[in-house]
């Protein structure tokens, strides 16, 4: 009885796991693998009308970056504009490829991706190559033949670092103090911000401070920040890699009674542009904001709709355009418009 | 001829060497680390800053979560890694009552004394999910929590529609920074008020002997009266509950939520915090003042670490270091060595 | 080496804080002998064990092994096996989901390839020699426990030892199954082995011994050939003084008169548990001694674990002084005034690494509740005073009970339940390897207790014991109570009929 008593609560227990899970993902229209439509795997998306395609993308709750992305993705892919759109994510290279491979096996006409990691792409585009799909990659770039996929969408990080290392030294500071805080190392966006602001500080003599990665992570670039403000060494500039890091770094200027902003101490330059972040610029607490276009959806639907009518993007890697605000010339229209 | 505070001191020993020889080392090193100074902060509030404070600040989540993690770990023999994404989910509960639906409200739209009981209330409901698992159901307590581990930061950023919530109010912020006019940061007051209350339950309840009982001999506990299930259920649920502390801790010091890598990799710092305090991963006797020594130690650690400039991703690597020393150490063989030196040094005192 | 020697040992000493464990000790055992090593608690068997199987380094002293010059030095347990001395510990340690011959052969090929069929074949064969019923591809856990036992003898004895000890082999071993093994001890006797048997069972040892060496208090007191040394002298020998009449102990007075007309204060029927017993009725009055009795695995365990609620009650109603009761979990138990001391001291009992003190006091902590402590000067005064009251040898009250040896953890567990003063105890086999002086403690104990008013319920598989304890003792035959023996019948050969069964009581 005992026994019967604890069985039946295990499957109520997890029942309401899944439950959970499910709601997780429906409540919030994202996580987990959900599926537009009823996925009738085998029949031609061009006879019926809609475009089928297989969106294999990083975990939207990695940042706001993603979040943005991926509700982009998903206002664009929507049955209202002729896609059945079947979703999957994750922050795990391997697990990307099974669901490459699980949407190859569904039929879909387009797989549009946004890799984990550069390699291993090889074979299972290939296979899609074989089976007629269309691939589209969006965000990332990844090692392989680009006879491999149609086109690639993209932001140029290295640009994107340019850009922000030249605003900087438009500054024209006495002397350049700089705390650097990168991103997750090995990543292409931190690789392209890091590449710029090196080059730059090897060539004007500019001193880096301290120079390590914070991982993206809010706490992690508090805690080094906090570290400097404790050895006593001077700075005057906080070149964070994402909008969270300079948020944090932030904070510690704060507790230290440290100031920051437009004409004060210290320089506080950020990328992303989340909307909070811009909205700092606009309070003039923060000086610069790189923009890393998650709007990657209008591109790609332009790809597609060449490829439907039968023609053949022009370029095969698109760079998307990004800006950098000004803390100095930022407006609300901005902030609206460009935050994410 | 007090036999008990002999006993109480040798596994105290453990997380002070650990302490003494971190501190020497930065004494060698650079002896400007021990140095502390008054400042004022943006508000124009005096705060005491450097390293030490540095330490006592971020350690203290961590020694809040160690008093948990210690009394779980007694009593199951297992381990709960899914704190960090409790805290996460527990933090994201907090904005949540705090915002109301607008994820940038100008106002708070509930006290915070609220939002944090509400907190409360999940954390220690996922804390007894956990351990509904491991008393009653028996699963290993690193392979039931693993549930949370994975659908924790998931069900953190559902909780608040995927947005991200950002707290205006200042007053938000006292939790994880300074109360204005009080120099030293609130997150170790907040741990003493937690340390205070645990070392007054173990006093006047028999939570502590009762743990112990549970995880060296559950069958023996049990035919003593003891009810084990509920013994280690209750432990998930207290855990959950310091959970729920670090979590307004750890969302106050930026007043907003990053889903995936708030409290990032706490829980083994927790379980590290625990081992140095020399008790027994395998559960049974603990020593809850060494484990909370241990968490600071860690950031003491953690804290030197950054100033030598050690890359972030490498900390851990440095943390493994440590900790192998530490296994070493204390295992019987080197310790009946360290003994037979000690003995050989200084011969008479063992007699004394 | 003095002639036709295997071992001996000069002048061993060892030591822990606090305790010399051994002083002095000389030990010499001779080829083909079995060899009885004798003392109470404490008294340095179990060291002097270790020291010989490298457990434990001497501190002073010297070992000769034959095939030696020289004396040597053994430093661990694997080097003890590798110059041929082998140990079969009390407590079986095989591993029961592997199969006899893999426990016979585990940890003992040099190469990483094992010739399975070779295995089983080799072990069949050390099997049949030693007469031993089991087969070698037969998983461990399906033989009974002195199977068990023997196959962990086949094990140190296909090591070609020259010494084998045997700590404590028979205490869970039938009659039945105790003869089979000494079958095994005496082929092993003829074969020049060399046997050191540790016992706390005084009719074994004068059964299948040649020579006894005899320890107290860390120090030798003799060797001894067997036939020169009677049961009462060994028996005096082990405790420095001489014995009181064992039987003697119950007093003349028969108070079966007073019992009759004392009241019942607990009263069970139809009780039945989940450990698979027949359902029983059962009754205890004040000041009532009874027992249950059977034989091995008759369920008796299991009856009085039912009281308890130790295991599940599924039928069954408990009365109190009439009036009907609750016990689902021992802590209703506890509340209702019974007190439990289990079979299996190591599983069930101690809390090993608690202080004696916390074991002292924790049935009487939990049944003051969760948010009374009993303050640690209150408990502190509480264990020391029950550690005088029944002579617990501890270093102090704060030291580990598992670091006590088995006696006196015994006795801290019958401290715990005494500080609760119930009013009903259930004693399921308190003398269990335990040494003879503290059995006698334990019995006078009992009937000091229930001539205060305390009912008791006494559970031995020694029968003499019952008999000189209980006044009343329920027999039990596969899980089933099959009579109940008062006043005269109280006989070894009355216990012996029922059990045997036939036409009385059914």
């Amino acid at each position: 009885m005992r026994k019967m008593g604890k069985r039946i609560l295990a499957t109520l227990l997890t029942a309401t796991m899944m439950v959970g899970l499910v709601a997780c993902g429906g409540g919030a229209s994202d996580g987990g693998t959900t599926s537009g439509g009823d996925s009738d795997s085998g029949s031609s998306s061009s006879s019926g009308g809609t475009i089928k395609v297989g969106i294999i993308n990083n975990d939207p709750n990695e940042s706001g970056y993603r979040t943005a992305n991926d509700k982009d993705l998903k206002e664009m892919f929507s049955a209202e504009n002729g896609y059945d759109a079947s979703f999957a994510y994750s922050l795990k290279n391997d697990e990307q490829i099974t669901a490459a491979q699980k949407f190859i096996q569904d039929g879909v006409d387009y797989l549009l991706l946004s890799a984990a990691d550069t390699a291993g792409w090889d074979s299972v585009l290939k296979d899609a190559q074989d089976a007629g799909i269309h691939v589209i990659l969006f965000d990332r770039t990844i090692d392989a033949s680009d006879s491999l996929y149609d086109a690639s969408i993209v932001s140029d990080m290295a640009k994107e670092g340019e850009t922000a290392a030249n605003w900087l030294k438009d500054q024209n500071l006495d002397e350049y103090n700089i705390i650097h805080l990168q991103g997750v190392m090995g990543s292409a966006a931190q690789q392209g911000r890091t590449g710029a602001l090196d080059d730059l500080a090897k060539e004007n003599g500019w001193n880096i401070v301290t120079q390590q990665t914070a991982e993206w992570n809010a706490e992690k670039a508090q805690q080094i920040v906090q570290s400097v403000i404790d050895s006593g060494e001077k700075f005057n500039v906080i070149y964070a890699e994402n909008d969270d890091m300079a948020k944090g770094a932030v904070e510690a200027l704060d507790k230290a009674n440290i100031s920051h902003g437009v004409g004060k101490d210290v320089i506080v330059m950020g990328f992303d542009c989340n909307k909070w972040a811009l909205e700092e610029l606009l309070a003039q607490n923060w000086n610069y904001d790189g923009q890393c276009n998650p709007f990657q959806a209008k591109y790609i639907d332009d790809v597609i709709k060449t490829i439907e009518g039968g023609g053949t993007p022009e370029q095969k890697t698109i760079i998307m355009e990004e800006k950098g605000f000004d803390a100095s010339t930022i407006t609300q229209d901005d902030v609206d418009k460009y935050g994410i | 001829m007090n036999k008990g505070k002999v006993s109480f001191n040798k596994q105290l020993l453990i997380p002070i060497a650990a302490l003494v020889a971190l501190a020497l080392f930065n004494l060698i090193k650079d002896p400007s680390f021990f140095k502390i100074a008054l400042g004022t902060n943006s508000a124009g509030d005096p705060v005491l800053s450097g390293y030490l404070i540095t330490i006592l600040d971020y350690g203290s989540e961590l020694a809040i979560l160690a008093i948990g993690m210690t009394l779980v770990t007694a009593a199951s023999g297992g381990q709960d890694i899914s704190v960090g994404a409790a805290i996460a989910i527990a933090g994201s509960v907090i904005l949540r009552v705090l915002c109301g639906t607008n994820s940038r409200p100008d106002t708070l739209q509930a006290p915070i004394i609220v939002a944090f009981l509400v907190a409360c209330v999940v954390a220690m409901l996922f804390g007894a999910f956990n351990g509904i698992l491991v008393a009653y159901f028996k699963i290993q307590p690193m392979v039931a929590t693993l549930i949370l581990f994975t659908a924790g930061r998931s069900i953190a950023a559902w909780i608040n529609n995927n947005e991200l919530p950002i707290i205006s109010e200042p007053k938000f912020g006292y939790f994880g920074g300074y109360i204005p006019g009080v120099p030293i940061p609130t997150p170790f007051f907040i741990a003493i008020i937690c340390v205070i209350i645990i070392m007054l339950v173990l006093k006047f309840t028999t939570l502590g002997l009762y743990t112990q009982a549970v995880g060296i001999n559950g069958s023996s506990s049990r035919l003593n009266g003891i009810n084990p299930q509920f013994i280690k259920f209750l432990t998930f649920v207290i855990l959950g509950l310091c959970v729920a502390v670090a979590g307004l801790i750890k969302v106050s010091r930026l007043s907003t939520i990053n889903y995936s890598v708030i409290a990032k990799d706490i829980e083994m710092d927790a379980i590290l915090a625990v081992a140095l305090g020399g008790n027994s991963l395998s559960g049974g006797k603990f020593n809850m003042t060494a484990s909370i020594l241990g968490a600071y130690v860690i950031q003491f650690l953690t804290t030197t670490l950054y100033k030598m400039n050690v890359q972030s991703d490498a900390l851990s690597a440095y943390k493994a270091v440590v900790v192998i020393i530490l296994v070493v150490l204390s295992t019987p063989v080197v310790r009946k060595k360290l003994s037979q030196l000690g003995a050989a040094i200084l011969p008479n005192k063992k007699e004394a | 080496m003095k002639d036709n020697a295997v071992l001996e040992l000069h002048n061993i000493n060892k030591s822990f804080p606090g305790v010399r464990a051994l002083q002095g000790v000389d030990f010499t055992l001779r080829k083909g002998e079995i060899h009885a090593l004798m003392g109470e608690n404490g008294a340095g068997k179990s060291t002097l064990i270790k020291v010989i199987t490298g457990v434990y380094e001497k501190e002073e002293g010297e070992i000769l092994l034959e095939g030696y010059d020289h004396a040597i030095n053994i430093h661990s347990p694997q080097h003890a096996q590798d110059v041929g001395i082998s140990t079969v510990y009390q407590e079986i340690t095989l591993c029961p989901n592997l199969t006899v011959a893999e426990n016979m052969y585990i940890g003992r090929t040099k190469g990483a390839i094992q010739n399975w069929k070779k295995m089983n074949e080799d072990a069949d064969k050390i099997l049949k020699s030693l007469d031993i019923p089991a087969k070698a591809n037969q998983q461990l856990a399906s033989c009974s426990l002195a199977v068990q036992q023997m196959v962990a003898i086949a094990r140190a004895v296909d090591m070609e030892c020259k010494v084998l000890i045997l700590d404590e082999p028979t205490s869970s071993l039938d009659d039945n199954e105790v003869q089979k093994l000494f079958g095994l001890m005496r082929d092993l006797k003829k074969k020049g082995v060399g046997i050191i048997f540790v016992t706390h069972f005084l009719d074994q040892v004068y059964e299948v011994c040649d020579r006894i060496t005899v320890l107290r208090d860390g120090k030798l007191v003799g060797e001894y050939e067997i036939a020169d040394l009677p049961r009462v002298e060994l028996v005096s020998k082990m405790l420095g003084k001489e014995l009181d009449d064992l039987s003697d102990i119950k007093g003349e007075s028969d108070n079966t008169d007073a019992l009759e007309k004392a009241e019942t204060i607990f009263e069970a029927e139809g009780l039945q548990s989940d450990a698979g017993i027949k359902p029983f009725d059962f009754y205890i009055k004040k000041g009532e001694v009874n027992g249950f009795t059977g034989l091995l695995g008759s369920g008796r365990s299991e009856c009085v674990r039912a009281i308890f609620g130790a295991d599940r009650v599924i039928n069954g109603t408990v009365k109190k002084n009439g009036k009907t009761i609750k016990i689902n979990k021992p802590i209703d138990a506890m509340r209702n005034g019974i007190a439990y001391l289990p079979e299996d001291r190591k599983a069930d009992g101690i809390i090993g690494d608690l202080s004696v003190r916390d074991n002292i006091i924790l049935a009487s902590q939990v049944l003051r509740g969760f948010l009374k402590p009993i303050s640690k000067a209150k408990a502190y005064k509480l264990a020391e005073e029950y550690i005088d009251m029944l002579d617990i040898k501890t270093a102090s009250a704060d030291t580990p009970i598992k670091s006590l040896s088995g006696g006196n953890q015994q006795k801290v567990i019958l401290a715990r339940w005494l500080l609760m003063h119930p009013e009903y105890l259930i004693l399921d086999e308190p003398t269990r390897g335990i040494d003879v002086g503290t059995k006698v403690d334990i019995q006078k104990l009992v009937l000091k207790l229930a001539s205060e008013g305390m009912s008791v319920t006494f559970i031995s598989s020694e029968t003499d014991e019952m008999l000189r304890t209980c006044s009343r003792l329920v027999v039990m035959r596969d899980r089933k109570v099959v009579g109940e023996l008062k006043g005269d019948e109280l006989t070894q050969s009355g216990i012996m009929k029922t059990i045997a069964g036939g036409d009385n009581n059914e």
